[in-house]
């Protein structure tokens, strides 16, 4: 590594030595689920309960064996040494060289394995639940199953090919859960838009990645000193320059970010999530909000270090030297954390406002990559993970409990028919908006506005994230006011969701509270987890001004927009047809958010339609030109051969019927020559003896 | 002139008569008495050289006439019996009207 | 050359043209048989008494006779009605001037290469009948072969058409 945080110890990682147990068993954390999902895909009749139950044990044994991963891990960083250990092998060899892969076993591994685990384990047991009544039942574990597996191959992956490669397949289950029910025209064409958006992620990752492996020769992440993220790596990718006041290492950092803009639905690549709600409420919880959309967090994490090469300066814990790549990925997160905020505050479906919250949600995670490293990124993924997929399950309980209904115009009141669901749902709320001091998004968000504080190249980012939090508060009390309170204004009669979905929610909003503990500045576990910098219980660090005054500013935004959304909304439960408030107020404004700022209209208008030109120039191309050319080789050969069959027929042909017709009329004139009379004979004899002695005599002749 | 050209001159004579008569008349008897004559001269001839010849005591001209007078014989026989042969088909001797074998 | 040999010749060459020349078939059988005669007389002046008597024999006394009978068969002696001549006489009369020219030439230009005896040579019937039985019997076998599938060649041709044309 060439940046030290700070004065901290440098990370040793652990000699070589015989790699231990959990290291060596870690493979099978995702390969169980795929084998589960195999298994599930050729059973010969819907057998449900053996359908969810390999589903759901696969995962628990996943969740048992990262437990026991993460617990090394932990034993390990406890007595002082950090673990990065690695088990790599040559997959393939072409020529010389070997195509390598490999899985990881470190820190930042080993919590995002217990995150996935733990709430897709979670979110399989509230599946049960809530498909209960769908006819294609095991099809959903099967495609659960086996978007675990990739999900969690992608996480313990050492090789940059090994993860593109994971996160293909997560793309490709993702594609398969929105289109879940595949009937519905919408859901078909949401699963295509997800899959496309992310596509052109993808193709620059994966140049990105090729671009890797002609610099280094390596796709390897750690490989004793070899691999492309370590020291001699990254000093040849420093040393070529790529145009633009670019290095080597800066280009290939923003070529992979570009993968995690797709896949984490940055702007402008976030049209394809909201949309993606066409899916099942579990998928929404599972892959939109924790664990998919993270993947992106999750690789700009892991080769932060390439993210970070060459970054000058050192500054304080919240802020370090800062390169081309992190700014763009700061820039990033902040424009794209309000930009999907300003959305939200006008959406009216009730899984869509969450999406856009998931969508600004991630750009804070990346500003917070940007400017405050892995640990900072990382907790507000693993907190955002448990509440929002929290809401989620929270959401989809609502749904059910509703009868089907999503517009929460046409919700509310149901605080009393639905308490269990009314309590978790706000304990997720409080979380998200970062309610002062109980709940782990208070934490986690501060962490992040520490970090823009302290950020030397601009103050923007602070004002935006700050902006942010504000319409965070702001929307989410919206909704919880008009889905819980007021008066009921659906179909039919809401009821309480079944206890396999509401037990899996209550522990969601337990680690929602929870979490926070372990980071705080009092207690920076997490950070020092991370970073293999001892934490120690210090409640002298709430000493500092500057975090006082950070704290006191989120809570006062967090109330404004709370008490604002309360003021507008409150108890009130406006009817569906009427405007909004807020609508009232600014048409204009609401007419555009509400049309989620026109970002679909403007790709319609300039790529698709491109696109379409295009198909129909490369139509009018196939057609014509080379339909002409090849028509025309056709017509060519036709003609060559009429006129080798002219040829064939008058020289050929001709010729030779005419050299036999000449040899039959000379034959006729010879013939002419027997007359059938016998004195023409003698006398040709005569002649003939008289010519022929003539011959011999005048040839005798001395 | 030895009495010897003079016979050669007399046969020469008799055969390019007896090739006129076979040549130019148009009766197939007219041609076969051609074709006699021109074997007698063919005989004459024979005759003269075996009499002015050297070694006249193998008597070979003598013998060569003799049977070519034999084989004449027998080829007028024959001849004049297939003249008829085809008077009997055709109720002409007329050379030029017997065509059958024309092309 | 004595006046006899030319006398006889032109007797032999002036039958030899009645033969060839005379319009009735008859006349021409009669001609032919006057070439035959002296014909005859030239093998005798010759000292070829055998084969003058054996020309005699044969061919006045039975060749003339069956191209008479031929004749008479075929009823060639009426007149005929599109003439003796073939229409292109004139080029069998050129081809056979050519040959007379060609063999008159080849006699007379090998003049002096001809051999001369003036003694005659002594030939015995008993002479010729000794070299038919030894040094040519073969020839005469095949003779008589020959012979006598001429004889039954003309009866049957002569024959074959009488039994048809019944």
């Amino acid at each position: 590594m060439l940046i030290q945080e700070g004065a901290a110890a440098a990370f040793h990682p652990q000699l070589t030595g015989a790699a231990s147990v959990a290291v060596r068993i870690l493979w099978l954390i995702p390969v169980v689920p795929i084998i589960a999902a195999g298994i599930v895909a050729v059973l010969k009749q819907p057998r449900r309960r053996l359908a969810a139950g390999l589903a759901i044990g696969s995962m628990s044994f996943s969740f048992v064996l990262a437990l026991f991963a993460f617990a090394h891990v932990v034993a390990s960083w406890a007595s002082g040494f950090a673990v990065r250990e690695t088990v790599n092998f040559a997959w393939f060899h072409i020529g010389n060289e070997a195509v390598a892969m490999g899985w990881i076993l470190d820190p930042l591994a080993a919590v995002m394995l217990v995150m996935v685990t733990f709430v897709g384990l979670l979110i399989f047991i509230y599946s049960t639940g809530y498909m209960a009544h769908d006819e294609n039942f095991t099809r959903f574990f099967c495609f659960l199953a086996l978007f675990a597996g990739a999900m969690l191959s992608l996480v313990i992956s050492n090789s940059l090919l090994l993860l593109f490669m994971s996160w293909e397949i997560v793309g490709l289950t993702s594609y398969l859960l929105i289109g879940f029910w595949y009937h519905k025209p919408s859901a078909a064409a949401a699963a295509k838009k997800a899959f496309m958006t992310t596509r052109v992620g993808d193709v620059l990752f994966l140049l990105g990645m090729v671009w890797l492996f002609a610099e280094t020769g390596t796709l390897l992440f750690y490989n004793h000193g070899a691999g492309s993220l370590e020291g001699f790596a990254l000093g040849i990718l420093l040393t070529q320059h790529a145009g633009l006041g670019l290095t080597a290492a800066g280009a290939i950092g923003l070529l992979i970010f570009a993968g995690a803009v797709g896949k984490s639905g940055q702007f402008p690549l976030h049209v394809w999530l909201p949309d993606a709600m066409e899916g099942p409420t579990p998928v929404s919880a599972l892959i939109h909000a924790a664990t998919m959309v993270a993947a992106g967090v999750y690789l700009v994490a892991r080769v932060f270090p390439l993210m970070q090469a060459g970054a000058a300066g050192i500054g304080t814990t919240a802020a370090f030297g800062s390169t081309t790549a992190l700014e763009v990925i700061t820039w990033t997160g902040a424009v794209t954390a309000v930009f999907a905020a300003l959305i939200a505050v006008a959406q009216d479906d009730i899984k869509r406002i969450l999406a856009y919250s998931t969508v600004s949600q991630l750009g804070y995670m990346m500003a917070g990559l940007g400017m405050g490293g892995i640990a900072v990124g990382m907790f507000h993924l693993i907190t955002h993970a448990f509440f929002k997929s929290l809401l989620f399950l929270g959401a989809g309980s609502v749904i059910h409990g509703s009868h089907d209904e999503q517009d929460i115009r046409r919700m509310g009141g149901l605080r009393s028919a639905m308490p269990v669901t009314f309590v978790v749902y706000a304990i997720g709320m409080l979380a998200l908006c970062g309610f002062p001091l109980l709940f782990s998004g208070f934490w986690s968000k501060d962490g992040i506005l520490e970090a823009a504080h302290g950020w030397s190249l601009s103050k923007a980012p602070f004002d935006l994230l700050v902006f942010g939090a504000l319409l965070t508060a702001f929307y989410m009390t919206r909704q919880v006011s008009y889905v819980f309170f007021g008066r009921w204004r659906g179909h039919g009669h809401a009821h309480e969701s079944p206890r396999v979905m509401t037990v899996p929610m209550c522990l969601l909003a337990f680690f929602a509270i929870a979490l926070g503990v372990i980071g705080t500045p009092a207690w920076a576990w997490f950070r020092g987890f991370l970073l293999n910098e001892p934490a120690a219980v210090n409640f002298a660090a709430f000493a500092s001004s500057d975090l006082l005054m950070l704290m006191g500013a989120s809570t006062f935004v967090v109330f404004l927009g709370i008490g604002l959304a309360w003021w507008l909304y409150g108890n009130r439960s406006p009817a569906a047809e009427e405007p909004d408030k807020l609508e009232k107020a600014a048409p204009w404004a609401w007419a555009a958010l509400r049309n989620r700022l026109y970002v679909d209209e403007i790709y319609e208008v300039t790529v698709l339609a491109f696109f379409h030109w295009w198909a129909r120039v490369a139509d009018w191309l196939d057609r014509r030109i080379w339909g002409g050319i090849v028509a025309g080789v056709a017509m060519a050969f036709r003609g060559w051969a009429q006129l080798n069959r002219l040829i064939d027929t008058f020289w050929v042909d001709g010729g030779f019927d005419k050299g036999c017709e000449e040899l039959s009329t000379s034959g006729g004139l010879l013939a002419r020559a027997h007359t059938g009379r016998v004195q023409t004979y003698l006398r040709l004899l005569a002649l003939g003896f008289v010519v022929l002695f003539i011959v011999l005599i005048w040839s005798s002749r001395p | 002139m030895t009495p010897l050209t003079a016979y050669l001159l007399v046969a020469a004579l008799l055969f390019a008569i007896g090739l006129a008569g076979a040549l130019t008349r148009r009766s197939a008897i007219l041609v076969l008495i051609g074709i006699e004559l021109m074997l007698n001269a063919a005989n004459l001839n024979l005759i003269a050289f075996w009499r002015y010849g050297p070694h006249p005591e193998f008597l070979t001209g003598m013998m060569f006439a003799i049977f070519s007078i034999a084989v004449a014989a027998a080829e007028a026989a024959v001849g004049l019996g297939l003249v008829i042969s085809i008077y009997r088909h055709t109720q002409t001797t007329d050379v030029d009207q017997i065509t059958r074998m024309k092309g | 050359m004595s006046g006899v040999f030319y006398f006889i010749s032109a007797v032999t060459v002036a039958g030899a043209l009645a033969a060839v020349l005379l319009r009735n078939t008859i006349h021409c059988a009669l001609a032919l048989a006057v070439a035959f005669a002296g014909l005859a007389l030239l093998f005798l002046s010759l000292d070829a008494q055998f084969v003058g008597f054996v020309q005699i024999l044969v061919y006045i006394g039975a060749v003339v006779i069956l191209v008479v009978f031929a004749i008479l068969l075929t009823r060639d002696s009426e007149a005929p009605n599109q003439g003796v001549y073939s229409r292109t006489w004139l080029a069998g009369l050129v081809i056979t001037a050519a040959v007379f020219a060609f063999l008159a030439w080849a006699v007379l230009a090998s003049l002096p290469g001809l051999p001369r005896r003036a003694v005659a040579p002594a030939a015995s019937v008993q002479d010729i009948g000794n070299a038919l039985m030894t040094r040519y019997v073969l020839p005469l076998e095949i003779i008589a072969v020959l012979l006598t599938a001429a004889t039954i060649g003309a009866v049957i041709v002569a024959m074959h058409e009488k039994a048809r044309s019944k």
